[in-house]
């Protein structure tokens, strides 16, 4: 389903690209088993570590704004999966136990 | 995300006109569609069998990967709309609540007492009566209707027009007695007991609300229940 909140963060990437910051947009494309937020949900980076939206429930936004890092700026888009956490292995995951899908891409 | 792209996706929110974002997440190309299929802008060419999909995507406000061609769909609808007969004190209530859950929200009551700035800054009041006043807002099935008057000769008109959209919740404020001879009343005007059902009366999810809030609450949550389909709360036996 798509949220109207969406497009407030779009109005807000287009605040941040005109104030030359280095911005980054990821969206969940797909999600299996309880995953926290629903497909279409984004999540707006910019290159100085400023988060706006969400991808999950805080569990893997800080995993996919670094993922980011190399996107902003015109790097090639990228697409992550999060399953489950590990917390033995020091993995970031979804506590929820869900996976989702999540494209990266820069904002030009 | 080309620039183009955000500002036609930027300018269609403005616009409220609903649109699609079409991505190959294999190397981020994108296509913008509106509701009939057609391209706006972009980089990527769609396939023309991908356009009922975005069709379907759009009318059912459901983003996704297609099964076919493996691209994301990602729809942008304009805002759930909220029409709210009565400008009371439920109303007061209710619209600031109902616009942090993202619905743009319209107050109908020509009573210009109770429909002012001074008791609804920045709301969209409109002082015609109800049936005339819905003829022009025209709900569709992203608009709820709700009836708070307590007055029928307000609150009915409302529900008959309500009642011939395709809003996908008509509430209507009131006791099981007063939603009784709302029904007798209604039946007069030639709703037949099948359309009076989608009216749910007494209003919203019984949470024993009492205060203003509370009830604006239980309306919200009645309208989100209905909206994803959710069965109805059972009590743990």
């Amino acid at each position: 389903m798509s949220e109207s909140g969406n497009r407030d963060l779009l109005d807000l990437a287009k605040a941040w690209r005109d104030e030359g910051r280095e911005v980054a947009l990821a969206t969940v494309v797909a999600t299996w088993g309880s995953s926290p937020r629903p497909v279409g949900s984004q999540l707006l980076m910019d290159s100085a570590g400023n988060l706006e939206g969400s991808v999950s429930g805080g569990c893997i936004e800080g995993a996919v704004a670094m993922e980011a890092r190399a996107v902003m700026g015109g790097g090639a888009p990228k697409l992550l999966t999060y399953g489950v956490t590990d917390e033995a292995a020091w993995t970031v995951g979804l506590a929820c136990g869900g996976e989702v899908k999540v494209f990266v891409e820069a904002v030009e | 995300m080309q620039r183009r792209t955000l500002d036609a996706l930027t300018r269609a929110k403005a616009n409220q006109q609903p649109v699609a974002l079409v991505t190959d997440i294999g190397n981020g190309s994108q296509a913008l569609l509106d509701r009939e299929g057609r391209s706006l802008t972009g980089d990527l060419e769609v396939p023309g069998a991908l356009i009922p999909a975005v069709e379907a995507a759009i009318a059912a406000d459901r983003s996704g990967l297609d099964d076919n061609s493996g691209l994301f769909i990602q729809v942008f609808n304009p805002p759930l709309r909220l029409i709210v007969v009565g400008a009371v004190h439920i109303a007061q209530a209710l619209i600031p609540m109902a616009r942090v859950m993202g619905y743009e929200v319209a107050v109908v009551d020509p009573r210009r007492s109770w429909a002012n700035a001074a008791r609804f800054p920045g709301v969209t009041l409109t002082h015609a009566w109800p049936d005339e006043a819905l003829d022009v807002l025209a709900p569709d099935h992203r608009t709820a209707v709700v009836a708070l008057t307590h007055d029928p000769k307000l609150d009915d008109p409302a529900l008959v027009r309500a009642l011939a959209s395709n809003a996908f919740y008509i509430g209507a404020l009131g006791s099981t007695r007063t939603h009784g001879k709302r029904q007798i009343r209604l039946q007069e005007s030639g709703v037949d007991s099948q359309s009076f059902g989608r009216i749910d009366g007494p209003i919203g999810l019984a949470i024993g609300a009492k205060s203003p809030a509370e009830i604006a609450l239980s309306i919200l949550a009645k309208m989100t229940q209905v909206r994803h389909g959710a069965p109805p709360l059972v009590k743990a036996a």
